[in-house]
This record gives C-alpha cells, sequence and structure tokens, in this order.
C-alpha cells in the first residue's frame, strides 16, 4: 500500500472501536508470569545448550601483544575458548563503527577480546579470568570535549543557516551567549544483551537474541560473518529494554556465533553489566554554546546553536542541534554539530538521539531568555511558535499544537500559582521550585510489512516488528481487530522473527507509527483476497462478519487459509511537510537548603502526538521517558576517567538511574490530535517525546527554587551548596 | 568465581578454629557483599564457612543496662526490633537509610561492618587497587581518575576509599562494643572505634580481628537518651551509597556526639569534635574534618558535612 495522499476524513479508524481504546497489554501476563521468552531464556529452542562468557579489555586503546589462554583451556568444562588474536577482523555490520571482535587493535575499553565457552556459566566465568593478555597501550589521548570545542566552535560549514544570525545578534536588545553540558549517558536496559546463537555446523546459523531491528541485525550478521542472508534466521520476540542500545549487532551474539562455531554446540552469552557501559554503545557527552537575541516584544530574532559531542571515526555522534532548526520561529537560525574523534566506547543512538541532549540545553536557554525578557517562560515559548518550518517557510508542520500543550499543562499544573521569585518558597528546610519546558522530537516513518492469514474465523499476523516493552503487540492486535472488524480475542500476534515480513522495527520513534500502518495495509490486501474469494465488491467488515449486497457471512464460516502479505510506503507528498511531535513539561521540585539534594514532588507531561493508539501503553511510554529524564536532570553520568579512556562507575550501583523514591506522581495528557499525514492510521510515535525537555524543566524547577543556574548536568548537590541561601 | 569447598559449623568458637586452620577461610553470613565479591573475582576465598545457625541471631538485654546483638541479627531485624526503636533510634534511622529492604532482610550485623569498600576501581579486577591487590597501586589516585565518591580524611597515599556501612555510624555514634571469639576459643571486646582500621600502607587490613577470629555480637552501652538523628545525603533518594552522612545525637542542654559516614575509611568521630556541638556545625566541622585531603572531586564533601549538620541542628 502506497500512502501517497494525506488521509481523509472519517476513516476507519475515525470510528474506531478498538484501537485508541485504553487496553492492558496483551503480552502482560506472560510478562508478570516469567513465562515470556528472553533470550538468555530460550532453554528450549536448542538442544545441549553451552555457556559463554566475555573476557573486555583491560586498556583504553593500543594493541594486544599475545594472549595466553593455556589455563583457560585447560579448566574444568571448557569446551573452546576463541580469543580475538586467532581471527581476522570482523567485518563491521549495518551502523557498526567500533570493530565488534578479531585482530589485535583495541579501540575501547572492555572491547571483546575472547570467549569462553563451558558447560556451565560458573567454569566459563571463572576460565575466562585465567586468560593472560599482554598489552601494547596507545599514546595517551585528550579526552576534553570542551577544549575541542573551543578550537572547533566556529569552523567548516553549518548545518542549517538561514538568515543573518551574526548582525541578529550583534544588534538585539536582549541576548543570551551560553555554555552547557551534558555527560555521556548509559541505556542500561534491565535485560543485558544476550543472545543464544546455533551455528554448530559452520553453515546454518540461528539467533535467538534481544535486538530492536531484526532485518538490520538479520543483514549485519550476514555481513560480520561473510553468510548469505538466506542460511541466517533471527529470533527477538521479547526485549527488556532498548532504548537505541540494541538497534544493531552487538558482541554478545558475535561471540555466541563463534563460540558455537567452535564447539559445535549452541552456546548463550549475556553481556555481564560492567560491560554493559564500556563494551556496547551508550550517548555522547555534549558540549553546547547557544546564543539567542530577541528583540523588547520578546520575539526572538537569532538562534545559534553549535554543539560538539565524541565518538570513534566515522561513528555519528550525538547533534545535540537536532530540533534547533524547527523548533521556534526566528528569521535568522544558524546550527553546526561538530563531532570529535576520541579512543572511548562507541557512541550511538540513545532515546531521542539529539533532541534529548539538545533540549536539556535549548530549554534552559528559553527559560533563561524569558527571565532577561521580563516574561513568564510559558507565554515566552508561546509567542515563538511556528506553524512553518522556520529554516525553511515554504513548509508547513503537518500537525503542531504546541501552544495548546504549552495552555492546557499550565491550567492543569496551576502555573499560574507557581513560585515566581527564585529562593522565594519554602516548606520547612525545602526550597520549592518550577520549571517548565517544551519538546519537540522528529516524527520519522520507515516502510513496514507484514503478513496477514484467516482461518476459521482467527486472524494471525506476522512480522519482524519487535516490541521493547512498549506495547507493539498490543497496538498491532488492535489494529488488525480494528481493520478485520474483529475483536482482540481474535487475533495472534507473532512478531520479531526474520522468518516474517520486514518491518520498520522499533527505534526513533517510528515503530507503532509505520508498524500499525503495516499491519493495516496487510489486513486490507487481506480484505480485498476475501472479496475476491467471496466474489462481492468493497465489502464491509464488522462484528466478524463480511458484508456486502446480499453477502453477509461470518469469517468463522470461510473455508480454509487466506492469507496476504503487504507493506506500507510511504509517499512523497510527506516531504512537502515537516513532522514532528512536541510537547510540554511542567515539573516541582524541592532543593534541601542545606544540603542541595533535590527532589522531585511533581510531573506533568502534555503531549501533541496524533491520534493515541492505546492511551494505556502511550502513557507508560511517557512515564517511562520521564523517568529517565529525571535520571539525566539529577544523576545519570558515565564517570570518564581521562586517564584511562574508559568510564569508570560502569555498574548500576556507581551509574544512577532514578529508583522509585525519586519519580512522585506523573501525570500524562494526551491531545486529541490527528496528524492526516503522518500515517493513514494518523498517528505519530510518542515513546521518545516523553524523554524530551524533562531534564530542563526539572533544571529550571531547581533555578526556581533556589536561584542557582545550573549548565553541567547533572545537577547534582555539589553544583548547588556553594549557591544556597543561608539556613534559617 | 573460583571453586570452593564450604562447611557448616556447629559453634562460633568452632567456626573461628576451623577458619585458622584452613588457608584462605571466609565466613559467610547474609552473603549480600561476600558471594558479590567472589563473583566478580575479587575474593577468591579457597573454603568458606557458613556461620549461620549459630544462635548468634538474638538481642538480649545486658547486665550493665544495654544491648547485646548477635552477630548474625539482621538489618532488618536490629532496625525493627522495638528496644533499638526506643533507645537507640539512631540505629533504626541509618540502617533504614542503607540499602534495600530485601538486602536488609539478608544482610547481618557482623557481615555489615566487614562489608566492603565501594570503590569503583576495587571493582575493576582490570585496574590496580592496593586495597585489593597490595603493592599494585591505587588506580583512584591517578591522573584523571574519577574519585567524587571517595574519602576525603583519615585515607593515606596508598588508598583513598570509605567504609559504606550506614549502621557502622549509628553504632559509632553509640560507642558500641564488638564482641569476638578467636580461633583459641578466647572471647574479647573491641571498641568500635578501634575495630576498623586507617589504611596507611595497607588497605588489604580493614580490622582489627585476628585470622580467623569471628564477631559474635556488638554491644551498646545503657541508653545515652537525647534527640537521634540520621541524615544521609545522596544523589538519589534511596539506594545510594553516602556521599556524606551525619549521625547526630543532641541533648538537651545542647551537648552530644556527631559521627560522619561517607569521608573516611571508618565512621568518622572525635572526643574534641563532640565537645565542639554547642559552638555549632562549622565549630565541629573545623575538629573533624580539620585535616582533610580531598581531591578536586569530593572536595565538596567538606561543606556538605557542615551543611547537613547545620541543617540538622537547625530543624524544628
Ligand atoms: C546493592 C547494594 C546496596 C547496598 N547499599 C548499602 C547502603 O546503602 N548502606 C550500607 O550500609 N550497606 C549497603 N549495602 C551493603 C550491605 O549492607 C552489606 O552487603 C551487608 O551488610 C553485608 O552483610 P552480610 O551478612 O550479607 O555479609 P557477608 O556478605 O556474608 O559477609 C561480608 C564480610 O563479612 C565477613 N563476616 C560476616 N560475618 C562475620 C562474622 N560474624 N565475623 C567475622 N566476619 C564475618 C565475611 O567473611 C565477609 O568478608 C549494600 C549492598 C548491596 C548489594
Ligand atoms: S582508593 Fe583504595 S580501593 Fe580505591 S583503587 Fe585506590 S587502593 Fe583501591
Amino acid at each position: 500500500m502506497k500512502f501517497d495522499k494525506a488521509a481523509g476524513e472519517n476513516t476507519l479508524f475515525d470510528n474506531a472501536e478498538v484501537v485508541g481504546r485504553p487496553t492492558h497489554r496483551v503480552d502482560g501476563p506472560l510478562k508478570v508470569t516469567g513465562t515470556a521468552p528472553y533470550a538468555y531464556e530460550r532453554h528450549d529452542v536448542a538442544e545441549g545448550q553451552l555457556y559463554g562468557y566475555p573476557l573486555g579489555s583491560a586498556i583504553g586503546h593500543g594493541r594486544i601483544v599475545s594472549m595466553d589462554a593455556e589455563a583457560a583451556r585447560n579448566s574444568p568444562g571448557v569446551r573452546a575458548v576463541v580469543t580475538t588474536l586467532e581471527i581476522d577482523p570482523l567485518e563491521k555490520g549495518m551502523n557498526n563503527v567500533a570493530r565488534l571482535f578479531g585482530g589485535a587493535e583495541v579501540q575501547h575499553y572492555h572491547q571483546a577480546i575472547a570467549v569462553v565457552v563451558a558447560d556451565s556459566f560458573e567454569q566459563a566465568r571463572a576460565a575466562a579470568s585465567l586468560i593472560e593478555v599482554e598489552y601494547e597501550k596507545g599514546d595517551p589521548e585528550d579526552y576534553d570535549l570542551g577544549a575541542a570545542f573551543e578550537r572547533l566552535q566556529g569552523s567548516g560549514e553549518m548545518d542549517t543557516d538561514t538568515g543573518d544570525v551574526e548582525s541578529a545578534l550583534s544588534g538585539a536588545a536582549v541576548m543570551l551567549d551560553e555554555m552547557y553540558h551534558t555527560p555521556s549517558h548509559s541505556h542500561m536496559a534491565m535485560e543485558p544483551h544476550a543472545s543464544v546463537v546455533d551455528w554448530s555446523d559452520g553453515d546454518r546459523m540461528t539467533v535467538w537474541t534481544s535486538n530492536q531491528m531484526i532485518n538490520w541485525n538479520h543483514g549485519s550478521l550476514a555481513t560480520t560473518f561473510g553468510l548469505d542472508k538466506e542460511k541466517i534466521r533471527v529470533e527477538s520476540p521479547y526485549i527488556g529494554g532498548g532504548f537505541g542500545g540494541k538497534l544493531w549487532l552487538r558482541a554478545d551474539a558475535v561471540l555466541a556465533a563463534l563460540g558455537s562455531r567452535a564447539a559445535g554446540a549452541p552456546v548463550k552469552v549475556a553481556l555481564p553489566r560492567p560491560m554493559i557501559m564500556n563494551n556496547t554503545t551508550h550517548r555522547s557527552e555534549t558540549v553546547q554554546r547557544i546564543r539567542m537575541a530577541a528583540g523588547e516584544d520578546g520575539k526572538l530574532t537569532g538562534i545559534w546553536h553549535e554543539a560538539a559531542s565524541h565518538t570513534l571515526p566515522d561513528g555519528r555522534g550525538e547533534n545535540a542541534t537536532a530540533q534547533t532548526p524547527y523548533f521556534y520561529a526566528s528569521e535568522a537560525i544558524r546550527t553546526k554539530h561538530h563531532t570529535v574523534s576520541m579512543s572511548l566506547p562507541e557512541s550511538a543512538d540513545m532515546r531521542a538521539p539529539g533532541e534529548a541532549s539538545g533540549l536539556m540545553a535549548l530549554e534552559i536557554a528559553m527559560d533563561e531568555m524569558a527571565e532577561k525578557l521580563g516574561m513568564d517562560p510559558v507565554a515566552f515559548r508561546k509567542l515563538n511558535d511556528t506553524q512553518v518550518n522556520p529554516s525553511n517557510p515554504d513548509q508547513r508542520f503537518s500537525d503542531r499544537h504546541f501552544v495548546e500543550c504549552l495552555e492546557r499543562g499550565a491550567a492543569t499544573f496551576g502555573w499560574a500559582d507557581r513560585n515566581t521569585a527564585p529562593g522565594a518558597t519554602r516548606d520547612g528546610q525545602w526550597l520549592i521550585g518550577h520549571g517548565v519546558a517544551g519538546a519537540y522530537r522528529g516524527a520519522l516513518v520507515l516502510p513496514s510489512g507484514a503478513r496477514a492469514l484467516l482461518e476459521g474465523g482467527k486472524l494471525v499476523v506476522e512480522t519482524d516488528m519487535t516490541d521493547i516493552g512498549t506495547g507493539s503487540y498490543t497496538i498491532l492486535a488492535q489494529t488488525a481487530a480494528e481493520t478485520m472488524g474483529l475483536t482482540l480475542d481474535d487475533i495472534e500476534m507473532r512478531m520479531g522473527n526474520s522468518a516474517f515480513p520486514v518491518s520498520s522495527g522499533s527505534g526513533g520513534q517510528f515503530g507503532a507509527a509505520s508498524s500499525s500502518a503495516g499491519v493495516y495495509a496487510a489486513c486490507m490486501a487481506l480484505r480485498a483476497r476475501i472479496a475476491e474469494e467471496l466474489g462481492v465488491e468493497e465489502p464491509e467488515f464488522r462484528e466478524g462478519r463480511v458484508i456486502a449486497g446480499n453477502t453477509n457471512r461470518a469469517l468463522s464460516e470461510l473455508e480454509g487459509e487466506i492469507d496476504a502479505v503487504d507493506s506500507i510506503e510511504w509517499g512523497d507528498f510527506q516531504d512537502e511537510y515537516q513532522m514532528a511531535t512536541f510537547g510540554a513539561h511542567f515539573v516541582e521540585v524541592g532543593v534541601h537548603a542545606g544540603t542541595g539534594e533535590t527532589r522531585v514532588r511533581r510531573m506533568l507531561a502534555v503531549c501533541d502526538s496524533g491520534r493515541i493508539l492505546n492511551p494505556v501503553t502511550a502513557r507508560s511510554q511517557v512515564i517511562g521517558g520521564m523517568t529517565m529524564a529525571v535520571g539525566a536532570a539529577l544523576s545519570e553520568d558515565m564517570a570518564l576517567d581521562s586517564g584511562r579512556g574508559m568510564f569508570a562507575n560502569h555498574d548500576l550501583a556507581g551509574y544512577e538511574v532514578a529508583v522509585h523514591a525519586d519519580i512522585p506522581e506523573q501525570e500524562v495528557i494526551f491531545l486529541d490530535t490527528l496528524d492526516p499525514v503522518a500515517s493513514p492510521l494518523k498517528a505519530k510515535g510518542v515513546g521518545e517525546l516523553g524523554v524530551c525537555g524533562v531534564a530542563a524543566a526539572v533544571a529550571n524547577a531547581v533555578y526556581n527554587a533556589t536561584g542557582v543556574r545550573v549548565r553541567d548536568y547533572p545537577v547534582t548537590l555539589d553544583k548547588l551548596i556553594g549557591g544556597l541561601p543561608p539556613l534559617g | 568465581m573460583r571453586a570452593f569447598s564450604y562447611e557448616k559449623v556447629s559453634d562460633p568458637a568452632q567456626a573461628a578454629a576451623r577458619a585458622a586452620e584452613v588457608e584462605g577461610a571466609k565466613f559467610l553470613a547474609g552473603g549480600t557483599n561476600l558471594l558479590d565479591l567472589m563473583k566478580l573475582e575479587i575474593e577468591r576465598p579457597a573454603h568458606v564457612i557458613d556461620v549461620n545457625g549459630l544462635g548468634l541471631d538474638e538481642i538480649t538485654e545486658t547486665d550493665e543496662g544495654g544491648l547485646r546483638i548477635g552477630a548474625l541479627v539482621t538489618n532488618t531485624a536490629l532496625s525493627a526490633d522495638a528496644r533499638i526503636r526506643r533507645d537507640y533510634p539512631v540505629l533504626t534511622r541509618a540502617i533504614a537509610a542503607g540499602a534495600s529492604g530485601q538486602l536488609r532482610n539478608k544482610a547481618t550485623t557482623g557481615g555489615n561492618l566487614l562489608q566492603r569498600t565501594r570503590c569503583p576501581y576495587f571493582y575493576d579486577t582490570a585496574q590496580p587497587c592496593n586495597k585489593r591487590a597490595p603493592g599494585s597501586g591505587c588506580a583512584a589516585l591517578s591522573e584523571g581518575a574519577f574519585s567524587r565518591q571517595l574519602g576525603v580524611i583519615g585515607t593515606s597515599d596508598a588508598c583513598i576509599a570509605t567504609h559504606p556501612s550506614d549502621m557502622a555510624v549509628g553504632m559509632r555514634v553509640l560507642d558500641a562494643m564488638v564482641e569476638t571469639v578467636t580461633p583459641e576459643g578466647m572471647t574479647r571486646t573491641i571498641p568500635l572505634e578501634e575495630f576498623h582500621l586507617l589504611p596507611g600502607d595497607t588497605p588489604e587490613q580493614e580490622s582489627a580481628l585476628m585470622p580467623g577470629e569471628l564477631i559474635t555480637a556488638v554491644t551498646l552501652p545503657a541508653p545515652v537518651g537525647g534527640e537521634q538523628k540520621y541524615h544521609k545525603v545522596r544523589d538519589r533518594a534511596s539506594y545510594a551509597f553516602a556521599l556524606v552522612s551525619v549521625a547526630l545525637i543532641r541533648q538537651p542542654d545542647g551537648t552530644g556526639r556527631v559521627a560522619l559516614g561517607g569521608v573516611a575509611p571508618k565512621p568518622w568521630r572525635s572526643a574534641a569534635a563532640d565537645a565542639e556541638l554547642p559552638n555549632g556545625a562549622a565549630a565541629v566541622m573545623a575538629e573533624l574534618l580539620g585535616g582533610a585531603r580531598p581531591t578536586e572531586e569530593n572536595a565538596f564533601k567538606i561543606t556538605l558535612a557542615e551543611r547537613t549538620l547545620a541543617a540538622m541542628l537547625a530543624e524544628e
């Protein structure tokens, strides 16, 4: 199905009975009873599974001179040891920047350099520690991103350059010029990267893994091992969190494959928690400079956002300026992202790549500008809203209700009654503050396919789409039920398998909109097939029946199997529009006047992201994003050891994500919006919008509480105590 | 984890005797620290002696009007005990500020005192660490290292790690004593003040226990009354070790005691600092942290300790 013009009025989904209804996730019972099969627990899929345990490099970069695995090979229960020196450097799969295995070169700390395969996990782990490695360390490197930014700023061709930013800034009535910093962030999904691989015969390979993108993974495995794609099957039906950390092939699957070939048996490998930070990918640290100009009336006249992030050579880093060309109206906008090559673990995508870090800075800058202008920060944002892409004014937004988000949020939160003077509201020893921030995240869509199969009135839908905890099983079942006039009980979803039609996969918040359209396309194709079978024209499908003229049959009465495969293709007409999702976040914090401890007291998100396919799972996405952002605002920080070129706090005790006690009442409001350009369902994603802007709302609330402006995340107490008012 | 042998003994003295006899033996109590460290190859005992089930899990009254807490009393049981809550509330508050409910159900009094540091380099066996591998150097003191959580006082050029316990800080401010049995079957009593050792040149030696010596109990003297508080400061609201923690006992006349956690290789307290309490937080901290040698990353702990105490004193 080609989506080549905006969805019309009164489509199937505008009168929906299943889509859009609050529905608990269909896979919930499996998850809460511990019976959903996650990769490492696929005990039943292949006989005689062995355990693989990885060894990570002990240096940040350099070369391996020699490895002695003799003791490990002779250790009890050990079946095979594969060291990196025995294997030629493996080809890199799609979007892999660091090499995953093979050869003597070490590009980053905890790079996989060996796998030990044994009868038990404990035996493999004990043996891995017996491998002796001699290294030659690389030359010391400079990991100072701030210094790199100083050197690079202003250089190169700008990414966006609309209007005359320099004169806007020089002649401005009100001007801001500040530096911001966000540290590196780790995805830290609950489920570590894990795979079971059967490549016993060195020919056909089956991979049971935890991966967001089946098709990309499939292709990368083929490239990495020089195999024909036909010889590989990939399954990933359940994923315990991804956040972008499982978009690509990673070392778990590679080591399990090599171990399996060496041992001649299926092998499972999970990356131990301490390796997640330095072996897998992370969101790069960013250094950002924002300059803004405005007239006395509060209208922005110029924005110059320049940023830097680190990456291994040829990587993309974290483009913190991603939102700036589009979010606020301004005649002059200039942006530039500099990537800085550093021998650190690979930086890559993490939930809302670009916008998440960019808005952490931009939305503080907006707060600062509002204050300079003497304006309410909500009013200032409303004033600078735009319905067209400011860097390309001929392009309209397909559907944008940012102002409504701010207005609904302000009214619901009680913004009018907030603390206005920094440091002026107290509750015992706690200083109380309120903050707001805007949220912006692009609404990308990708082609997505599915197969729909009707048998005895039951509908089976097969697609390689994944559910990374987001609720895809549920929203796709809802979409199928709606399209076929069935109920949820009539639908069986089969997902996450390379044997099924290729979908969008899960990432970049493109999954929900793309894959629901793909399932819709497949079901429409099935409807056409059924019409053909019955020899009727344009039948209606409702209440389990197919109705056309004199024909009125229950789907369950149709004989045999009828199936159809289709996928959604996206038409060029979408390029005429800028498609994005919007939100406003409101936060109340308490900051302890003595210790500077910050505790979030209230959070509200208002989201504009098109049709909400399921308010229950969508809300979970948004509150999950808000929770992640509280961590980013207040505690998450991959502590860089600049002498060693590694992240030192590499476990969940050292890398502090928000815990239950950090998260207060969270309220989420979805505006009742529809975006006919975005998809046939008029839906857009929401999973990444929830993390955007929230951290800045927290930082702004801390400023409002204390009068201390922190532009260097996380906003920890050591950055506050110097400026807190005397204890009273 | 290395292969090890496992043994269950029938009484405390036998446990101590066996521990001295078998090379590389370790006691196993709740296992919440020891087993983690064994999995990470930081501890590699060849022999494990299980000290559960030896009758060391009771809290009894002493002739002096205090309490004797068996070494195997869990943190949950101890913090919930009615006598502790009534007469030693600072201890309940300190314990409840640590770890999580599940961990406290397993963690024991003896094990808690002997839990090892949370220095990130101690946990990374690829890095030098004098405490884990004596003589290998201290990664935390090298150029560019991450030291935000580490100690500011009582540290040495060989090691700047802190002792991470909250319970021990509460016990220190209460003048607790540690009771032990030696491999020879003798009992002895060690004031908590002298129980944890400063690192000096030998950071691997962390306590005054002799090889094989088993903790049997911790005793608390008769209650001292007063207002008793524990404020643990950290970056998130729960489930994190202290950046700084302050245990305070204040009498109605303004005198009292102060002990700090999160700043030193042991609970940090001094008589001279206690004597300054009537003069306020700055005076106390001038005494208590006067000799501090922080790193650039953790110098804030000194201001933080003072502000935390000041806030506790100012609380209504
Ligand atoms: C995730 C996590 C978070 C935590 N957070 C905190 C926190 O915030 N605050 C805090 O204070 N603690 C915290 N802890 C540490 C916890 O309190 C300790 O792990 C626990 O108290 C150790 O007690 P155990 O009985 O399990 O000791 P074990 O692990 O059994 O033993 C620890 C050590 O003590 C020795 N030992 C045990 N009993 C005796 C005895 N009777 N005589 C001689 N030696 C003995 C053992 O040989 C071993 O060396 C945390 C732990 C974890 C895992
Ligand atoms: S501070 Fe102590 S524990 Fe940490 S690395 Fe140095 S010696 Fe080891």
